[in-house]
This record gives C-alpha cells, structure tokens and sequence, in this order.
C-alpha cells in the first residue's frame, strides 16, 4: 500500500509520472484517430480491399502502377487550378481588411465579426445557402437585374465555363475569415511605437502598409500560403455538397471518394490519398526550400 | 486530498484500459446452426431494427410493434430511423452493432454477405412463398427477403398530357419524344424532369433495361456474355438515347445542376413537371402531396420491343444481423412484419414480396403488360455484373455517366452521344477481359 501514494515517491519519479499520466491520453487519442488510420491507409492502399470484406489480397504497387499509367486520375488536378488563383483573391482581401481594420475605424469590431462569421458556419450549411444563391432566378440573379446587370446572368452552376469559378468563389466566401484573423493577429503583435515614430516622419497609410506591416508579417504570410495552397490541391467540401464532381468540378478528393464509396475500391482510393499526401508533403518542402533561399 | 489522487490515479488506469480494450472487445458469436423455436410464447428478448423509413419510424412503426406484441407479448422492439441509410449503416457494420434486424445495404458484395448476416433459410424451403428472393442468395442460403416488390418505368401527370392534347398514352421512344415535345408547345410544365442534382434520382433509368430489351434474361444473363453492351441498337444504347434526346431536344428543365428532389414531387402532383423516370415507390409519396392523386399514373417505359417487361424489382431486402444474441425474436420480426404488417403496399408503394398479393389497382389499365422478376444469373455467374461493372468503373447504378449525357445534350461537354457510348463500351470490354484472366 505505501508505494501506491505518489507523494512518497521521490521527486524525479513523480515528475515523470505526472507527464506521463498527463500526456498517455492525449497520445491514445492522437494514435488511435489520427495515426492508426494513416498506418492502415497506407496498408490498404497495396491491397484490393472493396471495403466490405473480411479478407483482401495484396497486389503491390498495382493500385499505384494504375493511378501514374491513367492519365484520367490526374486530370483532375485542372480543377485545383481554379482553387489555386482564388486562394491568392482570398488572401489579397484578407490582407486589404485586416490592415483596415488594425487601423483605428468606426464599427472595427462589428466588421472584424462579419468577416469571420462565414468560418464559423457548418461547410454543409453554406453549400445550400450557395446552392440557393446560384440557382437560375436566384439570389445573385435577382441581386444583378436589380442593380441592372440582368443581362449578364449566367447558368452559374450549370455552364461548365463558369462553375469551378462560382464554386472557388463560394469557398473564397467560406475562408477568407480564417486568413483575416491570423492576418489581423499578427498585424497587432507590431509595436504601436513604431506607427508613431513613422507618423512623425510624415509617412502616409500605404508606406505605412509597404515598410512596416508587411514586412512584419512574412511569416505568417508564408505560413497562409502554404495552407491555401495545400487546399487548394485537396479542395472537397463546397464542390462535394454543392454539385458531388459533377459538371466538370470533379476534384482529385472526390474522386477518391467516389472511387471507394461507389466503386468499392478502397484500395485504389487509399493509394490515391497516399499520393495526394506525397504532394501536400512536397509543396510544403519545396515552399519551405525557396522561402529560405530568399532570407 | 491525498485520498482523491489514488481515486484519479484509478479513474485515469481505467479510462486507458477501456480505450485500449475497445479495440479489441467483442463476445463469442453465438453457435451456428442454433435450432430456432417457433412458439411465440417461448421467444424473449428485446430486439433492435434499424429503418431507413425516418417519415414513419415514430408513428407507424410503433403500431406496428404494439400489433407485434399481441402476438410475442416478451418481445420489445426498438427502432432506429438512419437519415443516410447506406452511408450509415456501412460504417457501422465494420463493429458488430448494426441492430438484430435491418435492411441490407444494397452496396454489400453479395459474396461478402455471409459474413454479416443470418441466413433465413434455403431458397427450396422459400421460393414458393416469396418472389424476389434471388437477389441476397449465396450458395442457396437466402440471406434477404424484400420488404417491397417494385416496379419501374415512367411516372407522368395525367392532367398535363391531357391538356398538352396527347390521346394515346405513348408506348414507342418515339411517341414518347412526340409527346414530350407536345408538352412543352402546349403548356408550361417541364417535360420530363431528370432531378440531376440529386444524382441517385438518376440510376433510376438503369432499372427500366429489361423493358427496353424487352425480356427478362437480358441483365443477368446475356449482359455479363457480351462484348457489345453499350453499342447502337443494344438495350443500354437505346435506354439511354431516350434520355439524351430529350435533353438535346430542350425537353428537360432549364438548369439540371440545381434540381431538387423534394419539390420536384410536389411539382410532379401540381402539374409544373409531366414526366419523371421514377420506380412505383414513389408513386404514394407524390400522390400524397396533391388533392388529386387519381392524375398520377404511371407508364412502363417506352420500347421497340415487341412484348412489355416490366420489371419487379426488389426493394431493400430485410435481414438478420449475424451478430445477433436475440436471433429468434429477431426471425420473428421479420416474418410478422413480411406477412402481416402490410408495409409493402400502404407504405412501400409496390407489392408484397408474397406470391399470392395481388396487383396494385394503379396497373388495371395494362392487362397486356407482362410484370415479372428478372431471371437470376447463371451458376458460376452470380454477381459478375457489378463485378465488370466496378472494374471498370462504369457505374451502371451510378449517377455519373446519366449525368455526362445530360451534359453532353445541353453542350456543355464536346463529346457525342456516340463518343460516350463507345466510351462506356471500351470499359465494359477491357473489364470483361481483364476477370476473365
């Protein structure tokens, strides 16, 4: 009985079992929902797996052999394209508003709050409002007749020109707010002091944005860029709900999904995910090269 | 305070051994070939049915228990009502809680069956009783019965083809197009609606193949054996030219990426859409939504073919959870609900699986219409369309290539009809020589 009280244990012991008992959960839950399955998509992937049965064969790199010889499967990746310029608009206003918005503006944080709101928002949720928003005689389409832009209406979801951009503008709506806020941090973290000695000098708004919060932020400006670029490139949610791929929106995401789910290939879908995660991987390592180049 | 830590020291170890042996728990599974005793005083338990009927799980399925309870007075039923049915489900039955009692996923490989549910007895002890009963067999178990036999074709607003002035119902897919065109000239209802952006709306079509080949054989038997499935002047060619024909034509509505399913039931019952290539099943659901239900009726869908099929189709078949610890209070659900609950025809919009129902009254008007189930696969063949069908990732009964012939129709795509057909044809081959190695 004596040893089970820890305050007889000495001090070094006691503090190895606090940060043990301390982080043995988070740990199991951080292997059991994050790491396990990663190990098992990885498992899956060399095998046939429909998804249902109890037993699979194991096939190789078949799965992968399949996906580079198909230039089907990365066909999609045009879509992501689309995702890729809208995450430098997102940015851009993200940017324009939380600089605004760091300066000292009547209603700053009603403002701050409209324009993180959309984040907040369920990604199902803002699917039907947008849904509803691009139908024929919809909110944009009645928006533009009143303001008599009526006759530029456009089947927004349904001319395979136009969709992926009404869909990238859609999510562009969505996370512009999550760029603004980390924005909006870092831009207060810089020292009042200096806007004031710069005030003196006779510096306007615009070299105050060029000299002192832009360079102040490359980091973090870096950091937003590695995170729209990786979303870009494995974009699902708005597409998904809005119009499931179809109509020419098919993301490399879905296609993974429809290819487990209505196809039972389970295999191939775990190979195509190892592989988008390869690319995530290296866009991070070759921004991360070239970022470093330039210091 | 120093008593609280050895608690929380105990609370922590617990919560760890819990996490960690959730991984790995699970009781025996009952003994296979259990004798099932068929006396309802003896059956006990309390048992769990899984439904995809969310509508009616809180009203109608609890008179249904209150009936069944009359008769298996120690038998408590629950029910759970899952919204996303096949998407739920199939997470669920990678543990061992799918409830004791639930429709079968229509997406289970049918070899795959036998290890999640209970067989229900041999297909010579049940093919005299019930029809349909093919479907969910492996090595002559029947592991599934339907809970609705149903049939498929044209669904259409009588009112509107009245006012578009069409006398005779069409029977040809060139009548069929005619009066589609007569429709939109004469009134303001869209023609046919294709309910694109719901997507499932669109394997529907898939279903009205046997009427189009005009024989019951044509799926299961001749499809797997042939090299020519997609090709001009074949069932799939035609099936689906009726489809792209009507979008080329203008004869659908205006933009197919925003269609909504709900209100193109109500739209239907209206009179704002005339047709929709629907199964019977829904034929209640749009009829309870006008005040003049008599104006919905329904066409078998429009052929070349010499003789009409329709085809009988089984709704989702019920089954027993393998898993099960109550497995003859569950046997006993489910033949009460096949034999007495009349689901089938008040809520499932079809027939009962049993041999001996009758007609539904909706189909007085074609007494020359042959109804009938489709002949099963040869042995050694069982399954082997959805396996072509997913190697080569064709999509019979999914919405994506329906879509790409809308979207080829209203220009949005560059290719021809006759370019996706050849397309969808190449897969079919290079599937079927890729399984047969």
């Amino acid at each position: 009985m004596k040893y089970l009280k820890i305050s007889n244990w000495g001090y070094s012991a006691q503090r190895i079992f606090i940060i043990c008992a301390f982080s043995i959960i988070p740990l199991a839950l951080l292997f059991t929902f994050a790491y396990l399955p990663v190990i098992n998509m990885f498992k899956y992937s060399f095998t046939d797996w429909n998804g249902y049965s109890k037993r699979f064969d194991y096939v190789g790199f078949e799965n992968y052999s399949r996906i580079f010889s198909d230039p089907e499967y990365f066909k999609v990746f045009i879509v992501s394209l689309y995702y890729f310029v809208a995450t430098f608009v997102q940015m851009g206003l993200a940017l324009y508003f939380a600089t605004i918005l760091s300066f000292k503006i009547r209603g700053k944080n009603f403002f701050k709050g409209i324009l993180f709101f959309p984040y907040l928002l369920n990604g199902v949720a803002i699917g039907f409002i947008f849904l509803f928003f691009f139908k024929p005689d919809g909110t944009l389409d009645t928006l533009m007749q009143a303001v008599g832009l009526g006759q530029y209406t456009q089947l927004w979801l349904g001319n395979p020109n136009i969709i992926n951009v009404s869909l990238a503008g859609a999510s562009v709506w969505r996370y512009m707010g999550f760029n603004f806020i980390i924005f909006l941090g870092a831009i207060s973290s810089i020292q009042k002091d200096v806007y004031e000695a710069s005030d003196i000098d006779g510096a306007n708004r615009w070299q105050q944005f060029r000299h002192i919060i832009l360079p102040s932020i490359t980091r973090i400006l870096q950091l937003n860029l590695i995170l729209a670029i990786s979303g870009a490139i494995s974009a699902f949610d708005i597409p998904y709900i809005m119009t499931d791929g179809s109509n020419g929106s098919e993301t490399f995401v879905i296609q993974t999904v429809h290819l487990a789910f209505k196809y039972g290939k389970l295999g191939l879908a775990s190979a195509m995910a190892v592989v988008l995660l390869f690319i995530v991987i290296l866009v991070t390592l070759v921004q991360r090269v070239t970022m470093k180049g330039e210091e | 305070m120093r008593k609280n830590k050895g608690w929380m020291l105990l609370l922590t170890m617990l919560l760890i051994t819990s996490l960690l042996a959730a991984c790995s728990s699970g009781g025996g599974s009952p003994q296979a070939g259990e004798e099932i005793s068929t006396d309802p005083a003896d059956i006990k338990g309390e048992i769990t049915v899984l439904t995809q009927r969310t509508d009616i799980v809180d009203s109608v399925f609890k008179d249904y228990a209150a009936e069944f309870n009359k008769e298996y007075p120690d038998v408590k039923v629950n029910f759970q009502a899952l919204a996303d049915y096949e998407g739920q489900v199939k997470i669920r039955m990678s543990t061992k809680d799918y409830g004791d009692v639930l429709m079968i996923p229509t997406s289970v490989p049918i070899a795959d069956i036998p290890d999640f549910f209970e067989p229900l007895g041999t297909y010579d002890e049940l093919k005299e009783k019930y029809t349909g009963i093919e479907e969910r067999m492996v090595d002559g178990q029947i592991y599934g019965i339907p809970t609705v036999i149903t049939f498929s074709g044209i669904i259409y607003n009588k009112q509107v083809f009245k006012d578009a002035g069409i006398a005779e119902v069409p029977k040809t897919p060139e009548q069929f197009q005619a009066a589609l065109q007569l429709v939109k000239d004469n009134t303001d209802a869209v023609p046919l609606y294709t309910n694109y952006a719901s997507g499932w709306a669109l394997t529907q079509w898939e279903a009205d193949l046997p009427t189009v080949a005009g024989s019951v054989d044509y799926v299961n038997i001749d499809q797997p054996n042939t090299d020519e499935n997609f090709v001009a002047g074949k069932p799939h060619y035609e099936l689906y030219k009726v489809l792209y024909d009507a979008a080329k034509n203008g004869l659908i509505e205006k933009d197919p990426t925003t269609t909504d399913w709900e209100s193109s039931k109500a739209d239907l019952a209206n009179g704002k859409i005339a047709t929709m290539a629907l199964g019977s099943w829904a034929i209640t659901q749009i009829q309870g939504l006008t005040d003049t239900p008599d104006n919905i009726g329904f066409l078998p869908f429009p052929t070349n073919a010499s003789d009409v099929v329709v085809p009988l189709a089984a709704d989702y078949n019920i089954g027993m959870n393998v898993n099960s610890e109550n497995k003859p209070a569950a046997k006993a659900w489910i033949d009460w609900f096949l034999a007495k609950s009349n689901y089938a025809v008040e809520q499932g919009g079809g027939m009962s699986a049993d041999k001996n129902a009758e007609l539904p009254p909706i189909l007085d008007q074609y007494k020359d219409v042959t109804f009938s189930t489709l002949t099963p696969a040869k042995e050694g063949q069982e399954g082997l369309v959805d396996k072509i069908d997913n190697e080569g990732e064709i999509g019979l009964w999914q919405p994506d290539f329906k879509k790409r012939i809308i979207e080829a129709a209203i220009s949005n795509r560059s290719e021809s009809y006759d370019d996706i057909m050849k397309d969808l044809n190449d897969k079919w081959v290079k599937a079927r020589t890729e399984l047969a190695k």
